[in-house]
């Protein structure tokens, strides 16, 4: 796809969108191309860096095992050959209770030791978890459409489609909805996804820890444009953050309801975008349907009900 | 008159799928006309199509589980190709086309490539390793293969004829209901699964009754093969499984014909009850496939280690330890669906205590070898590989069990390259080791060793070089089924894995060759005795194929290795055991029932996807009709005259005095 150039609403900059790799991004937000990356191994996060961790604890957990267990099998399978008379020969040897004993008990202590991390994992990188108790958090509702994200800034008043620009070192409180099929809301460095489902809401916590530009996607296949649901997570400074939501606010049309219904049609790769103000209750009516779910396709090659197409 | 049925329904302005289409149609008709002009069609139409015996139809299976293994790497190329090319670029595969091809690549492998291979290979193995004729239930079995035939068909043709689902091999609603997914796609694929998923049910039912039921005299369940076993289990599983499958999708129909609202976005339908039930099939469906791989590493592993399986209760109980326990995880396919911390711990520890069982599997592989004089022929190499692959491929599923991790990994190619190399290091190396292993025992020659471990060396190595760089991709971040992309540090993974599919080509070519080669030198490779390998179980005390009633006195088994006992006693007295009385022999006469119940079936399921009713109605009509005409026959068997039994057994104990008689020589020399 051809990566279209587009003006940055933080520093009027030229920002290549879609892509981490090769930004040439403003002065406020300054990553270096070699910090920027879609690893997870890489995280710029709490929930990443501590999921990373879990990561690398179980694994090396299972590697004390299967290494050896690799090492064993082929060196079993090579000095028992058959052309090696040295080897010891016990043509009938096929019962051991002490080896019996041994190779139900392995395996059991790892997951011993493994269902350990799960449990613990699971409850502390809950996504639904908060990761502070008390204190400042930006709240942020996502909606996915057909192929786009809408981000809402509910205490702000602005909305934008593509970008989502928040502040670095504050907690980020996500709910989540779909307006039509379903998606994943993804930022590796960042740490968990969730899913996102049309008359259901999901909860994601999330930090940047440092100022940068972030990788976001989506993981759940959701149809023909789904390689273009991507988008760039821009946590910048504090400051930064307030100067673009009064940019925000100055100018872009009004995201009503009407506004909704019309970037609510499938389209491919629409252009970041930012919206002035919203209407307050739109993320509550999509998720009570009081507005109607994305409409489907609606041309195609004999007709839509027979091999739909997307309107380009 | 034709529903939804036009001219526009074929996509004339796509080259490549009309072009591919046409190519297929071209070499069905010619090896058609070359059948038609050799005067092959009534002995194939007596011997194969109709034939209900239990090797045939095995036979058949693996032949259409091969063609579709085809097929499926055929969209498998054009996959990796597209990502080495649509990296800042639209490759050549539009969307509405490159989505068809991932879907139609896991649900061929899965439901016509994997699974008619593990059914084709229980066919022709359980009945033989029991001791017994045929399976319970013949023509049922026939009529079984007919149906995945014509699951395989109708799938096939949607390449042509409309378009294939673009959901994923997995519909997820609400992509899959009518309002985001209004062609036929979605229909081909509910209804070519309906089909062959009767059949695949009715093979479940079949098989544990077969295996409950008809065993030899003598045969406890302690004394069954361990094939048998596994075949057991993985039946079981079908027989609880494929019912939640069928009754899934049957819901998904109802949405989308019957405006029901089981799954939709509006009127109270729920997508995560669909997420929920077509995992609570597809979990088991993944142990469906690999026990009976494991059946076969067991076999191969004690055969080619000259030993006896080490643990064979310990092997037993693990099985139906995973058996059981694969029903009980089923959500670690969404912990990213928002279940809470304890649901997702508990289904996390669930997941990785299935490892316990597969553990124990592993290590008594391992000890079977200790102490063993292993030959290294092709299926024992195949099992070799398997460990090392299937330990690596166990661990990364374990660790996406681990939810926080998987909260990062679902759906990346991460869990792409895991569930390949479960998949191809488990039971497509399994199906191999198993091909090769009891190919000499259905055709009676062996497979060229050569060729055979090209394939081996060409299919370990191109997996590892296509999906380690998966996996990096995947930890990159890099989620599935993407048309295009951007990000930069993805391509050079890319790039590796192309390389690894071709590699995997060249294991494609192996493989031909392999086959080209043997049957070419069929003279050399002629198996004489009927136990090319020094086998250990019942099977190997048939010649090489095996008449149609198997066996032409019914074993009686006194222990878990009754070949292996009869051949030691008659190398220590140097001589076979007494000449058995023989008696006439009943076995099933053949039917043509399931191969007219496929063609209906195959008639209706495409008239149901192009909503032409009075062709539904009319195939339906026809099935039925051929349901009661097979009830009413008054003959359902043939008796082989005792002469004949007794002619086939004494060339058969001919060959083994003569094996018995070489042995001697070479033993005392």
């Amino acid at each position: 796809m051809p990566h279209k150039q587009q003006v940055s609403p933080v520093a009027g900059r030229r920002v290549r969108v879609g892509c981490c790799a090769g930004l040439t991004a403003g002065v406020t937000l300054a990553p270096s191309a070699a910090e920027c990356s879609t690893s997870i191994l890489q995280p710029a996060g709490p929930v990443a860096a501590t999921e990373r961790l879990v990561l690398l604890d179980a694994l090396t957990i299972m590697l004390v095992i299967v290494v050896p267990t690799i090492i064993v099998a082929l060196a079993f399978a090579w000095w028992f050959r058959e052309s090696n008379r040295r080897a010891r020969h016990l043509p009938e040897w096929a019962y051991s209770g002490q080896l019996e004993l041994l190779v139900w008990s392995i395996p059991a202590l790892v997951v011993f030791f493994l269902g350990g991390v799960i449990w613990l994992g699971s409850h502390s990188l809950d996504p639904a978890r908060p990761l502070r108790a008390a204190g400042p958090q930006l709240e942020v509702q996502v909606v996915s459409l057909d192929w786009k994200w809408l981000f809402i800034y509910p205490s702000q008043g602005i909305a934008s489609v593509n970008e989502l620009v928040v502040p670095a070192g504050v907690p980020l409180h996500f709910t989540l909805t779909s307006a039509s099929v379903m998606n994943a809301f993804f930022v590796p460095q960042l740490g968990s996804m969730i899913y996102v489902m049309h008359g259901m809401v999901t909860q994601l916590n999330l930090q940047a820890d440092r100022a940068g530009e972030f990788y976001g996607e989506s993981a759940q296949f959701s149809g023909d444009g789904f390689s273009d649901m991507h988008f760039v997570l821009r946590a910048v400074p504090a400051a930064a953050f307030t100067r673009w939501v009064e940019a925000t606010r100055g100018g872009g049309p009004r995201l009503d309801r009407a506004a909704y219904g019309a970037l609510a049609v499938q389209s491919r790769n629409p252009a970041p975008s930012t919206w002035r103000s919203i209407d307050p209750d739109l993320f509550q009516a999509i998720v009570t349907q009081q507005l109607p779910p994305g409409p489907g396709p609606e041309t195609g090659r004999g007709s839509p009900a027979v091999h739909p197409r997307t309107r380009e | 008159m034709l529903g939804k049925l036009s001219w526009a329904a074929i996509p004339w302005d796509q080259p490549i799928p009309l072009l591919a289409a046409s190519v297929v149609a071209l070499a069905m008709l010619a090896v058609l006309g070359w059948v038609l002009a050799r005067g092959y069609l009534p002995y194939l139409w007596r011997e194969w199509i109709t034939s209900v015996d239990h090797k045939r139809i095995g036979v058949m299976y693996i032949l259409l589980a091969l063609v579709m293994l085809f097929r499926g790497f055929i969209d498998a190329v054009m996959m990796r190709s597209q990502q080495v090319l649509a990296f800042h670029a639209p490759g050549y595969l539009p969307p509405e086309h490159y989505d068809q091809i991932f879907s139609a690549h896991g649900t061929i492998m899965i439901f016509f490539g994997a699974m008619p291979f593990v059914i084709g290979l229980m066919n022709f193995v359980v009945p033989l390793q029991l001791g017994v004729r045929d399976v319970a239930f013949p023509t049922l079995n026939s009529t079984s293969f007919w149906l995945t035939a014509a699951g395989a068909l109708l799938v096939n043709v949607s390449l042509v004829i409309g378009e294939f689902a673009r959901t994923g091999w997995l519909p997820y609603p609400p992509l899959s209901e009518i309002t985001y997914s209004p062609g036929v796609g979605v229909d081909y694929y509910l209804w070519a699964l309906e089909i062959s998923g009767i059949g695949t049910l009715m093979t479940g039912i079949n098989f544990v009754t077969t295996i409950l039921k008809t065993r030899a005299h003598g045969m406890n369940y302690l004394r069954m093969p361990m094939f048998c076993w596994t075949a057991l289990s993985s039946n079981l599983l079908i027989v609880a499984a494929f019912p939640v499958l069928a009754a899934t999708l049957a819901m998904l129909l109802l949405d989308r014909y019957l405006g029901f609202h089981f799954f939709s976005n509006t009127g109270g339908g729920n997508m995560m009850m669909f997420v929920n039930l077509i995992w609570a099939w597809g979990h088991p469906e993944v142990y469906i496939l690999v026990l009976p791989a494991f059946g076969v590493f067991s076999e191969v592993i004690s055969t080619f280690s000259r030993k006896p399986l080490f643990g064979y209760r310990s092997m037993v109980a693990a099985t139906l330890f995973i058996c059981l326990v694969s029903f009980m995880v089923w959500l670690h396919h969404f912990f990213t669906m928002g279940a809470g911390a304890d649901v997702n711990a508990a289904f996390g520890i669930a997941t990785s205590i299935i490892a316990v069982g597969t553990g124990v599997k592993i290590y008594n592989w391992v000890f079977t070898m200790y102490g063993g004089r292993i030959r290294f022929r092709t299926p024992m190499l195949w099992s070799i590989g398997f460990i090392v692959t299937f330990v690596i491929g166990g661990m990364t599923g374990v660790l996406l069990a681990v939810p926080p991790a998987d909260f990062q990994l679902h759906n990346s190619l991460f869990l792409v390259a895991h569930f390949h190399n479960v998949i191809i290091g488990g039971v497509l190396f399994g199906a191999f080791a198993g091909f090769i292993y009891w190919f000499p025992k259905a055709f009676g020659f062996s497979l060229d060793e050569a060729s055979g471990k090209a394939a081996f060396w060409f299919s370990i190595s191109g997996f590892y070089v296509t999906f380690v760089p998966l996996y990096i991709a995947g930890l990159l971040g890099m989620t599935r089924r993407l048309q295009h992309y951007d990000v930069a540090e993805w391509r050079p993974w890319m790039l590796v894995a192309a390389f690894g599919v071709l590699l995997t080509f060249g294991a494609l070519v192996a493989q031909v060759v392999q086959i080209v080669v043997s049957i070419r030198r069929r003279a050399q490779l002629r198996d004489t005795t009927g136990d090319p390998w020094d086998g250990r179980s019942l099977e190997w005390a048939t010649p090489s194929p095996p008449p149609a009633f198997n066996f032409a006195v019914l074993p009686d088994v006194a222990d878990a290795e009754p070949y292996w006992r009869a051949k030691q006693r008659a190398i220590e007295s140097q001589q076979l055991a007494a000449e058995p009385g023989y008696q006439p022999i009943e076995m099933p006469r053949n039917s043509p029932t399931g191969f007219i119940t496929g063609f209906f079936a195959t008639i209706t399921g495409f008239a149901l996807v192009w909503h032409i009713w009075w062709l539904v109605i009319a195939g339906l009509v026809a099935a039925y009709a051929v349901f009661v005409w097979f009830a009413w026959r008054d003959v359902a068997e043939y008796v082989i005259p005792v002469e004949e039994v007794a002619r086939i057994d004494r060339a058969r104990r001919q060959a083994r005095a003569a094996w018995l008689a070489a042995h001697a020589r070479e033993s005392s020399g």
